[in-house]
């Protein structure tokens, strides 16, 4: 199968041309960025927290295997049975055997990147487990058979006639409108799922390293029903997601509240230690973690592309990218968009499947500027540009160019003899042939009809004369 | 003082006004503008395209011809910060790259140099229209330079200095990015041109001529005219410094 996004540049003109689904965004993510903005601008001290972030996440990551045994161990310590998975398949292998081990036929599951990035549901669902995804937002997505746009929004390119006509369609509800009856709706079908289901499945957004516990960060109460309903807990952890003690969550839930929905704090955070107590009556009575490397460790061993691991997936940089904007997220092809999804996206599928990623960025840094863990996300994506020269065979004629460019640009009169011999031509040649794509909506200017160098040096002339 | 002038390649071939202008401006100002002629580009199209080796050789060439400058200044935020910002990413070899430590702190954008070394607060100069700033990503997020052109804009005695919505959001040029993914560019500069109209400006002024060249070269082809039927322009801030100079004298002849 082609990944799809091998197919990034072809199939760009379908998504530029959803006028809906850029509208759709757009408005969404206007607002996101305001709210953003306040929050963010209530904290004194926001760049020593951005900082302070970076350092605790480049501890973590400088050392990830030491804190991996460390984290693993405490779990088990609080009675969670704990797995590694090297990749995608060995992960969804094992959570088979676990879903296989208690009977649970029907599985619901609150919202995970890593999951998707594993592609847990279709497995599941193709070795015939009933699996709900639980968050209003996945419900809808798995319920159009579509996959996330957006980090936190996952359906944020549907507007609300789109999701109305889908509720009517495959729910039988009477067509409405009202986001109240929508919400409604999903509710009592998800209160029947939380009762009967066998598992929860969940993310983790956190990974405690001094408890072995883990936080989970959410706004609709689905994911607390997920690890408190159910009588078997399973959390999939991309290896990645540690910090050190429960004190750091202070730090991180700051940056991650205030980035990703410009909320103080999320409506829910909540803190598990594994299975209930024997003198509780609530909570999993058997709690399962799959820490998930799937290609993590080959960011380790790369200075630069190591930095990507500290992302908290709090969406800001999607946000304000004038890329993701306009195009939305599907165009990136895969579970993880946006410019650290630009980015990361040829490290997970391999350069040559992900090559013209890095280059759809105008490297403009507004990305880099919000992010709360301090990534140098365009840095990065500059510098996936420079590996995909380096390792990959670059476009010919573009090389042929930018060494031909270089060669003339070794010396001022070769430069400038360049630029007259470029005057006569462009009289000649219709910019149609050489910037087909830049003309299509933009007038090119002409090579001016002297260069200042011309200027100046003619100067100096009449100057020594006049002297 | 003795200032180096660098002016980027393309402004030199494209758009030599703003350089003009840029040596007027810092002679107004009594200083001595010396402009090295071996210089040609300073590597930021290879680098921008991912060709490290390619880059790093033009920026060798460029510290070497600058080296021993007291002051840089340039007509461009995106070249500059090039200089300053990315040839950290070239892996200069020895000499090559503590020349650059060096001359990174020397480099300066116009309108930051003319703020922040020479002093200049209120430029005197007429120039009677409504004016909005665009700001070039990299002269904002690169040198962090976001008051000055504004700042110097507001002292011009006529200027209607008008602030755009998304004055930050970037114009879509990201040099090869706009040959790669034309159609990305075009949506995004649409999107600008639509707030600059919105603003209500005849000029769009910046610190870069290549996102002028964008922005301009868009309005041009769509010929989209203002309320009044005028037209939105463009101007590059050296330009119209220069341009509000010689408008006060012949006012005053």
């Amino acid at each position: 199968m082609i990944p799809l996004t091998k197919e990034f540049k072809k199939d760009l003109p379908r998504h530029l041309r959803n006028e809906t689904v850029r509208k759709n965004i757009s408005k969404a993510l206007d607002l996101s960025i305001k709210k953003r903005n306040e929050a963010v601008a209530e904290v004194a001290d926001w760049e020593e927290l951005r900082e302070k972030a970076n350092r605790i996440k480049r501890q973590i990551i400088d050392n990830l295997y030491d804190n991996l045994n460390a984290f693993e161990k405490n779990a088990r310590k609080n009675g969670v049975e704990v797995f590694r998975a090297a990749n995608a398949s060995e992960a969804n292998s094992i959570a088979e055997e676990i879903a296989t081990r208690h009977a649970a036929n029907l599985i619901v599951k609150s919202k995970s990147m890593v999951s998707e990035e594993i592609g847990f549901n279709d497995y599941m669902i193709a070795k015939g487990f009933e699996v709900v995804e639980t968050d209003l937002g996945e419900f809808i997505i798995q319920l159009a058979n579509e996959t996330p746009s957006h980090l936190i929004g996952p359906a944020i390119h549907k507007s609300i006639p789109e999701i109305a006509q889908l509720f009517a369609e495959k729910l039988g509800i009477p067509y409405s409108e009202d986001p109240k009856i929508l919400t409604e709706t999903a509710r009592k079908i998800l209160r029947q799922k939380f009762l009967k289901a066998d598992m929860g499945v969940t993310g983790a957004n956190f990974g405690i390293v001094e408890n072995g516990g883990i936080a989970i960060v959410e706004n609709e109460g689905n994911g607390r029903m997920c690890f408190t309903l159910p009588k078997v807990h399973l959390a999939l952890i991309g290896m990645e997601r540690l910090i050190p003690a429960v004190d750091d969550l202070a730090i991180f839930l700051t940056l991650l509240c205030r980035s990703a929905t410009g909320q103080r704090l999320s409506s829910y955070v909540a803190m598990l230690t594994g299975p209930r107590l024997t003198e509780f009556f609530d909570g999993p009575k058997k709690s399962y973690y799959i820490l998930i490397d799937n290609k993590r460790s080959s960011f380790l061993k790369d200075d630069n592309l190591k930095q990507a691991l500290y992302c908290i997936r709090c969406s800001a940089c999607y946000n304000v990218c004038p890329v993701y904007q306009n195009i939305g997220g599907h165009a990136y092809g895969w579970v993880y968009q946006g410019p650290i999804g630009a980015a990361i996206t040829p490290q997970f599928l391999g350069l040559e499947n992900a090559r013209d990623l890095p280059f759809a960025s105008s490297l403009c840094g507004a990305c880099s500027d919000v992010c709360p863990v301090k990534i140098p996300l365009h840095h990065l994506l500059w510098y996936q540009r420079s590996r995909i020269v380096k390792e990959l065979k670059p476009p010919k004629f573009e090389k042929i160019i930018l060494n031909e460019f270089n060669k003339v640009a070794q010396s001022a009169d070769r430069f400038q003899k360049m630029g007259k011999i470029a005057r006569v031509i462009q009289k000649i040649i219709p910019d149609k042939l050489y910037a087909r794509g830049w003309t299509a909506s933009r007038k090119l200017p002409g090579i001016a009809e002297s260069s200042f160098h011309d200027w100046w040096s003619e100067r100096l002339v009449k100057k020594n004369h006049h002297d | 003082m003795d200032v180096f002038l660098f002016i980027p390649c393309f402004v030199d071939q494209l758009f030599p006004q703003v350089g003009i202008a840029t040596v007027k401006i810092l002679q107004e100002l009594n200083c001595r503008v010396i402009y090295p002629e071996q210089q040609t580009c300073c590597g930021q199209p290879a680098f921008n395209t991912g060709y490290q080796k390619e880059a790093a050789q033009l920026a060798s060439r460029f510290i070497e011809i600058f080296k021993d400058a007291e002051y840089v200044v340039a007509p461009s935020g995106s070249c500059a910060a090039m200089i300053k910002n990315f040839y950290g990413e070239l892996n200069l070899p020895g000499s090559s790259g503590k020349d650059w430590q060096n001359l990174r702190n020397k480099i300066y954008e116009l309108s930051d140099f003319l703020t922040s070394v020479l002093h200049v607060e209120k430029w005197d100069g007429h120039f009677p229209a409504r004016v909005t700033y665009h700001d070039s990503c990299h002269t904002l997020r690169e040198l962090h330079v976001k008051d000055q052109p504004r700042l110097l804009l507001q002292s011009i005695a006529g200027v209607e200095l008008i602030e755009m919505e998304n004055a930050e959001t970037c114009c879509g040029f990201g040099g090869t990015f706009s040959v790669k993914f034309p159609l990305i560019s075009t949506a995004m500069v649409q999107n600008k041109v639509n707030w600059i109209q919105q603003s209500g400006a005849e000029i769009v002024v910046s610190t870069d001529s290549s996102c002028l060249m964008n922005i301009d070269g868009y309005l041009q082809k769509q010929k989209i005219p203002l309320p009044d039927r005028r037209h939105t322009r463009s101007m590059h801030l050296a330009e119209i410094l220069w341009q509000s100079k010689e408008n006060l004298r012949k006012k005053s002849v």
